[in-house]
């Protein structure tokens, strides 16, 4: 079955090639490899390939049976691959320290700290979430050894803010009661550049996104920028800008004006509805969509150009994010998908 | 008597003799210079008693005896340069009334002759120097002495009926200024001047009568003059109306003195004539509460503002009867319609919510009759209606909001619901760009309201694009092909046809269903021998198919599967379709549904062979699916069929290059044509049947008759045509005179379908009496039924007949 549609993608990019034999259009890359074997579907990767120069590039996944794979990205095996969670579904994993430390969140409502220094493979600890949702957590680091976590809340619309290692809440985020948000869908947490307070982006499932100042408790901005829930949202903090994506077909852009509000920018509608996630390269040059419609989806992240769409797997794309190469023609982006395969690809890696 | 009087009738005497008799120049002039001495006189307020008595007693007969003299030879015996100075002058000076008698007199009593046209000429003259207003002005102010009433009663005869008595007498000879056209406006002209002379007297604080004034607007307007002079009338006193109570007082008065049996062409041509509402109640005053005639006139027959409320409960007592419906011709629903939406924009807010319940009442019964009935501009007038009523009467979500397709009667309709604005009165000819521009705004208004993403996208595109430097693009990317990103396709259509027949039976998911609904017809049609193993089975499920997803044009698809599938394996699932038609639990469009398929199977086997159609397409065949993308409806077919029939029983002269002919094929319908036809026709009246065809469902028995009537048509030259024939009129001999217009256009639509596919001379042998008996009744529908489309229909049967007989005669010869 997997061979047959790779023959017809292949077919399929032979009849593009012919077809556009005069135009400047070039067909989509093919992905450079391809990771089998988690045996569900992939929720979630991390890459960690520029913490020590020597050490080979590794990438994390996380899948839907509760294993955690650490992927070698030399030899394109499993080097380990951890149980986690009861084997429920893995949503969320971060590295923590290098490669010596990881977070995960698993949807028995609880995020796992783990020891993998030294081939360790322990759980340090773990901390009960309130929220048995599908929201991911998002995690900033404020010193050494220390950061933030965002995570959903016990009431409806509500956010907690943890404290790590400490596990205590700092802050607990409730809109005002009559907004009708619905359920937080996705976090994004993080420092703007002047290094001051925290803010915190959250979407909404009423598809609208709010801007917080954690310190103070306080929401800065609303923005109704999608009329489904938001699946997922990366922000640019260099350009004050970012990006969501919904159920629905829309892709949107906004941005922070210089009173913290959020403005809509840009809104750009796709053929297919739903994207599954989103990722800013760090370049800033490129982001990157997981839609439901199977495919990989490239723009230019200042104008929201299109410029790629990728077509390998065979059922919804869950996750992609870019890695963290110190050489940048090394870059790679992943993508993990409900076919249990994971494609790397290297995609706008020309200087 | 007094001495000066004694005096005047001696000269009078003397003069009249003098003139009837003498042929002396002299004497003559002499005479007549000093019988105008009286006739002048000072003007002052008191003439002299002389002049009195002339004028009294002496002028009219004085006048009667110029006139006769009035021949060639006498004319010459008066200086010609004085003529008129000693001629007209008598008429044009003295009480306009009597002159005015005299002249008429004389003109309608004479043969055309020098005096005829003498008198005509002095009339004319008379006309020209506004002596019409002096007269008026003059019976008005003597209309309180009794003697008047009779003079009165003959002027105003001759008045309004100038035009004619010339027009009668003079013929060819008439002067322009008697023609309607320009006497009426003259005569508007004379009643300002009265108005006009009326006011100076009543600021000068004397008793006026406007009685005769208005006695002769109303005769004027009773003999459909209104517009000629009201056109003058009514502008002048706008104007003058405008800031004094005077004037409108006159006004007012004007009105109301008209005479109760000719106040409503005064009062309708008020209302035509008069700028907008503000003008007229100017005009009008309250004549409404002092009038019983104006009132009704007002509140019944054109409906204004202050008795909306009782109108418009009326009107709507009216809309939600079912009977009137039924009987009444659809333009006079249409007419009651635009009635209620344009009272219920006029009515407040606060009026409305008063009588909620009784409109709601009324709304429920109205909608539900129209609902119920099966012709399609009626159900969408009820709809329009209802929706307009329930804007006004409910409040917040609870207003009713249907579903239907609007046209430009809809749309007419519905702008009546927004009340025409009082600035729009001074400018009409721009009151429609008005319209449609407030149209406009409002829907872009609607539009940025329904995307406020997008429309604030939209500029933040442009505010994007100013703000952006040349550096800060993403134009050193360059994308690769994109071609490939398309909807995606999770199913694959299935390639056999049981496969589709197992998607359709188990499966629940929507796409899958999707694919293999659009793939059926294909597939039925390219492997008829596959698709003939499980016909039966296959028309069942389709039949049963149930829009669970809401599929886009699933009625189309559906149909197309069933349609297929008939024309493949046509007797077993024909038989399975009319039986089902007759069985129990089916919903009505089910039902109708199978009426439909068996319709289009029959027209597509009455047709050439579609495998040949590629190859010689002949324009003169529609296609199915050209008619319509959707559903497609072929109760509405049989108008095209008649206008098509019409097209080639019509000879043109200039044709282009003839066609090859096409080829013969065998009619696949003619040995199946039984089929379809008898089972449907046999069973209608089975006690068994489900529901009662006769008394209820009109609807399901008017598609009934139209199927019928269709599948008759398509069996033309089918060698049971004559069968079906005598059975389809039998048939329709019960329905005939059924209460419902739908059931009626489809007997007739019948009629002509039997008409036009069984050749005339079995028809003529076969079933005579029918005929006879189908002519008188036809005859009858064309000229008294309520439908205008039966009428019509009636008329086109009855020609068909007309021809018949045509033929027939040639046949006996």
């Amino acid at each position: 079955m997997l061979e047959e549609r790779g023959v017809w993608v292949w077919g399929d990019a032979e009849g593009a090639r012919n077809f556009c034999g005069n135009s400047m259009a070039i067909p989509p890359p093919d992905p450079k490899f391809v990771l089998r074997g988690t045996g569900a579907s992939v929720n979630t990767l991390h890459f960690c390939c520029s913490d020590q120069e020597d050490w080979n590039p590794i990438l994390f996944s996380g899948s839907a049976n509760g294993q955690i794979h650490i992927w070698n990205l030399k030899t394109h095996r499993a080097d380990k691959v951890l149980e986690s969670h009861n084997k429920q579904s893995v949503l969320w994993i971060h590295t923590l320290q290098g490669r010596n430390g990881l977070i995960s969140q698993g949807r028995d409502a609880a995020v796992s700290t783990w020891d993998l220094s030294e081939g360790r493979t322990a759980v340090i600890d773990s901390i009960p979430l309130d929220s048995y949702g599908f929201c991911q957590c998002s995690l900033m680091q404020e010193g050494v050894g220390h950061y933030l976590l965002a995570s959903p809340g016990s009431t409806s619309s509500e956010v907690k803010i943890l404290d790590l290692p400490k596990k205590t809440p700092v802050w607990v985020l409730k809109p005002p009661a009559d907004a009708k948000l619905g359920m937080p869908m996705c976090l994004k947490l993080w420092q703007p550049p002047s290094g001051s307070r925290p803010l915190l982006l959250v979407g909404y499932e009423n598809g609208s996104l709010t801007l917080w100042d954690l310190s103070e408790k306080k929401m800065l901005s609303h923005l109704a920028c999608h009329n489904e829930p938001i699946m997922c949202l990366d922000f640019d903090p260099e350009r004050a800008k970012g990006i969501s994506g919904s159920s629905e077909k829309l892709l949107s852009s906004w941005g922070l004006d210089n009173q913290q509000n959020l403005k809509l920018q840009n809104t750009l509608t796709l053929v297919n509805a739903g994207i599954a996630d989103t990722c800013i390269r760090q370049d800033k040059k490129i982001l990157a969509t997981a839609g439901w419609d199977h495919r990989i989806r490239i723009f230019g992240w200042k104008k929201l150009k299109p410029l790629a769409v990728l077509q390998y797997h065979i059922a919804s794309v869950h996750c992609v994010t870019f890695s963290d190469h110190v050489v940048p023609s090394e870059r790679l982006m992943a993508a993990g998908s409900k076919d249990q395969r994971i494609s790397l690809w290297s995609v706008y890696n020309k200087p | 008597m007094e001495p000066e009087i004694l005096e005047v009738h001696c000269l009078i005497k003397q003069a009249i003799s003098t003139l009837s008799s003498s042929r002396d120049r002299a004497e003559i002039i002499h005479t007549l210079q000093s019988v105008k001495q009286n006739l002048r006189g000072p003007e002052t307020a008191n003439p002299s008693p002389q002049k009195k008595e002339f004028l009294k007693t002496y002028y009219s007969h004085f006048l009667q005896v110029l006139t006769n003299n009035l021949s060639v030879d006498w004319l010459q015996l008066l200086p010609v340069n004085q003529e008129k100075e000693l001629l007209d002058d008598f008429f044009l000076n003295g009480p306009p009334h009597e002159a005015f008698l005299v002249l008429l007199d004389t003109i309608t009593a004479t043969r055309p002759s020098l005096r005829q046209e003498r008198c005509v000429a002095i009339l004319e003259q008379f006309l020209q120097e506004d002596r019409m207003a002096q007269l008026i002005e003059e019976i008005c102010l003597e209309y309180t002495s009794p003697h008047m009433s009779s003079l009165q009663e003959t002027l105003l005869n001759k008045i309004s009926a100038l035009p004619d008595h010339m027009a009668n007498k003079l013929e060819k000879d008439n002067r322009a200024i008697f023609y309607p056209e320009n006497y009426y406006p003259l005569l508007g002209q004379e009643m300002v001047l009265v108005l006009e002379r009326i006011y100076e007297q009543l600021k000068g604080g004397m008793d006026s009568s406007l009685f005769f004034v208005s006695q002769l607007l109303g005769k004027v307007c009773m003999q459909g003059h209104t517009d000629a002079v009201l056109h003058v009338l009514v502008p002048r006193l706008t104007i003058l109306t405008q800031s004094d109570c005077i004037w409108q007082r006159i006004s007012w008065r004007l009105v109301e003195n008209v005479p109760e049996r000719w106040m409503e062409n005064v009062v309708s041509g008020f209302v035509r004539l008069s700028a907008g509402p503000n003008v007229l109640s100017r005009l009008l005053g309250n004549i409404v509460l002092k009038n019983k005639k104006a009132n009704f006139v007002l509140t019944h027959k054109f409906l204004l503002l202050q008795y909306q409320l009782k109108v418009l409960k009326k009107l709507l007592e009216t809309w939600s009867n079912s009977s009137a419906l039924r009987h009444t011709p659809i333009e006079q629903q249409l007419y009651i319609s635009k009635a209620i939406v344009i009272i219920l924009a006029e009515l407040s807010d606060s009026e409305i919510q008063e009588h909620k319940r009784e409109l709601l009442s009324g709304m429920m019964a109205g909608v539900e009759c129209h609902l119920d009935s099966n012709i399609a501009r009626v159900r969408q007038l009820g709809m329009a209606v209802a929706e307009c009523l329930s804007a006004r009467v409910n409040s917040g979500d609870h207003r009713l909001k249907f579903e239907y397709a609007e046209d430009d009667e809809l749309r007419e309709l519905k702008s009546l619901s927004n009340p025409r604005h009082l600035s729009s009165w001074e400018a009409p000819p721009q009151q429609h760009k008005d319209e449609s521009s407030q149209l406009e705004s409002g829907q872009s208004l609607a539009e940025t309201s329904l995307n406020p993403v997008e429309s604030r996208q939209n500029s933040q595109e442009v505010q994007d694009s100013e703000s952006a430097s040349e550096l800060d693009s993403d134009d050193e990317l360059i994308p690769y092909d994109l071609s490939i990103d398309t909807e995606l396709q999770r199913n694959r259509a299935p390639v056999y046809i049981s496969d589709s027949v197992e998607v359709l039976m188990t499966s629940a998911d929507p796409e899958q269903i999707e694919i293999t609904l659009k793939a059926v017809e294909n597939l039925i049609r390219k492997n008829p021998t596959a698709s003939r193993e499980i016909s039966v089975q296959l028309t069942k499920v389709l039949l049963h198919l149930e829009d669970k997803f809401n599929i886009s044009g699933f009625t189309g698809l559906r149909q197309g599967g069933l349609v297929a599938i008939t024309v493949t394996d046509t007797i077993p699932v024909t038989q399975y379709l009319t039986t089902e038609f007759y069985a129990v639990n089916y919903s009505l469009t089910q039902r109708l549904d199978i009426l439909d398929v068996l319709a289009l199977a029959a027209q597509e086997l009455s047709q050439p062979d579609s495998s040949q159609r590629a190859t010689n397409e002949s324009p003169s065949i529609q296609l199915l699916k050209s008619e319509t993308s959707g559903a497609y409806n072929p109760s509405q077919q049989w108008k095209k069929i008649i206008e098509k029939r019409i097209e080639n029983k019509t000879r043109r002269f200039t044709r282009g290059a003839s066609r090859p002919e096409p080829e013969a094929v065998p009619n696949r319908l003619s040995p199946v044509a039984g089929y379809f036809f008898f089972p449907l026709i046999r069973n209608y009246d089975r006690p068994q049947t489900p529901f009662d065809f006769l008394a209820e469902e009109s609807l399901i028995m008017g598609r009934l008759i139209h199927t019928l009537a269709i599948i008759m048509y398509f069996s033309v030259n089918a060698l049971v045509a004559i069968h079906m024939g005598k059975a389809l009129l039998d048939f329709i001999w019960a329905v005939r005179y059924h209460t419902d217009a739908y059931v009626r256009q489809g007997t007739l639509f019948a009629v002509s379908s039997v008409l036009l596919s069984v050749p005339n001379n079995i028809l003529l042998t076969e079933v005579p009496d029918e005929l006879l008996e189908i002519r008188c009744w036809l005859a009858d529908v064309a000229e008294n039924d309520a439908d205008e489309g039966c009428r019509r229909s009636a008329l086109q049967s009855l020609l068909l007949m007309e021809n018949f007989k045509k033929k027939l005669g040639v046949f006996t010869e």
